[in-house]
């Protein structure tokens, strides 16, 4: 399926580029801040941040199957590689990073996550896309590109070049 | 012709656990791999997750089973799920309440899940049949036949320590005829792949058509635990030295017992596995349960994320089923109207 719109990493680099100043000035501020990515496309794009921001703590990478809110009508999603958080969460500032922000829901879920690792003193939610559909309350504090979808619009990283393509449900 | 296997939904999907058979590579894999994850959130300060909020999961033992049913029991209020404990070994099923009666009264009480542990083969499977529609059923062991939580753990287990099954030469001695556990990790085994897998104990102890399963049957085990990487040992029960099936425990530990000599014929490396409760100088010398290979103490650990896995994926994938079912029908309102 060829997408209806396809940005290459050329174009996402500067999307990155575009978080990782706010973020860098975060860690010069607190340098024990600490990053999470969530599982998958948060992953990808908290490990190209990471090697870039090198803060003192590694990489941290949520799985959230265990706290999405669609139990009821989905089932267990598949757990790809469990969660894993090398550092403690008590009183510290996280950086949680997710690919695309659309409805919400998965940083709800991840913040729930986050807070049975501890109480953390501070989340900035940094993402790659911000985009139309919010369901909940929760905006990004620190973002690389935003866009206005339709509701049969998605978007998504491809990992292995880091293009960001956009597509159409179709019925 | 054969009924359907209860174990799978209309969708194909798994809603029962009763037996590993019936179960490939691919499906056994899955509850490793999301096992997994559980076995993280087992070690976190908080360590449940809010996955069954709002749902009773039931554990009926027919049987006594303190371990299972603890760990049973820990892996639901892990899930978040609220938990009843029916002790039916000394209740009204003595007094002549039929399994199915007994199946209704719990049925109404609204649990969402039944575990299951009963002394005759087949119980689980029964339940499962018979069970009102919605309710999952997990085997928590059923006589002779089929434990298979216990049978996954023990795969997490091996595939935690040595990874690809293919290459491994796995050794279950003792009492493989008697032995639900033994049944299951043969049944886990053959499906995951394993390189090897050697059958010892005495020809009393060895059920008829075990060859059928795809093990070998090695009469001296000296022989059996040359390569080893693996060696599971199984749980002699006193009533069996009571019928003189085997001449006497020091007996039996002279010709079977894995005793700290016979460690050392299996790679140096080799996992020492026993189900529990060990007796110790019968199957397994002291000093063999609680040496550096024994990773007895770890199986039970690992049972809870095994068992966590398994209620979350059949419970899920109902839930999905029923959602399924719910959107078709509104659409086929919609259609009508």
């Amino acid at each position: 399926m060829t997408p209806l719109t396809k940005y290459g990493s050329e174009t996402v680099s500067t999307w990155l580029d575009a978080m990782q100043k706010p973020l860098a000035a975060v860690l010069r501020k607190e340098p024990d801040a600490a990053l999470i990515g969530i599982r998958r496309g948060g992953v990808e794009v908290g490990r190209y941040l990471h090697q870039r921001l090198t803060p003192t703590e590694p990489l941290g990478e949520l799985n959230i199957a265990f706290y999405r809110d669609d139990f009821s009508s989905i089932g267990l999603h598949p757990v790809v590689g469990p969660s894993q958080v090398p550092f403690t969460v008590d009183d510290r500032h996280i950086i949680l990073i997710d690919d695309v922000l659309g409805t919400g829901r998965t940083v709800r879920a991840a913040m729930n996550e986050i807070f049975d690792y501890g109480r953390p003193a501070k989340i900035t939610l940094a993402v790659l896309v911000q985009r139309s559909g919010h369901e909940l309350p929760i905006r990004a504090d620190v973002i690389g590109h935003t866009v206005e979808l339709s509701s049969e619009q998605y978007i998504e990283l491809n990992a292995s070049d880091m293009s960001v393509s956009i597509n159409e449900r179709r019925a | 012709m054969s009924l359907p296997d209860p174990q799978f939904n209309q969708f194909g999907k798994l809603q029962h656990f009763i037996d590993i058979n019936g179960l490939d590579a691919a499906q056994l894999t899955h509850i490793l791999d999301t096992a997994e994850g559980f076995a993280g959130v087992n070690e976190r300060t908080i360590k449940s997750v809010p996955l069954l909020r709002g749902k009773t999961v039931a554990n009926i033992f027919f049987e006594n089973s303190t371990r299972t049913r603890t760990a049973f029991e820990l892996a639901a209020k892990r899930l978040s799920a609220d938990v009843l404990n029916v002790d039916l070994v000394t209740s009204s099923t003595t007094k002549g309440e039929s399994l199915l009666d007994t199946l209704r009264v719990l049925e109404a009480l609204q649990c969402d899940m039944f575990i299951v542990r009963h002394g005759e083969s087949g119980a689980a499977h029964f339940i499962a049949r018979h069970v009102a529609p919605g309710i999952n059923v997990v085997n928590g062991g059923d006589g002779q036949h089929s434990h298979p939580t216990q049978g996954m753990l023990d795969m997490f287990t091996i595939r935690r320590h040595k990874g690809d099954f293919a290459q491994l030469c796995i050794v279950i001695i003792g009492d493989i005829r008697h032995s639900r556990v033994a049944r299951s990790d043969i049944a886990a085994l053959v499906a995951l792949g394993a390189g090897e897998v050697r059958v010892v104990g005495p020809h009393t102890l060895m059920p008829a058509d075990v060859e059928s399963l795809g093990v070998e049957i090695f009469p001296d085990i000296d022989k059996a635990l040359v390569g080893a990487d693996v060696i599971m040992g199984l749980r002699l029960q006193k009533e069996r030295m009571r019928s003189a099936t085997i001449p006497s425990p020091g007996e039996f530990y002279r010709f079977y017992g894995l005793s700290p000599e016979r460690l050392a014929m299996a790679k140096p490396d080799a996992l020492v596995m026993h189900p529990g409760p060990t007796n110790r100088g019968v199957e397994i010398a002291a000093n063999v349960a609680d040496g550096p290979q024994s990773v007895i103490l770890e199986q039970i650990t690992w049972g809870i994320a095994v068992r966590m896995a398994v209620m979350s994926i059949i419970m899920g994938n109902s839930e999905a089923a029923r959602a399924t079912l719910a959107s078709n029908d509104a659409a086929a309102r919609s259609t009508s109207a």
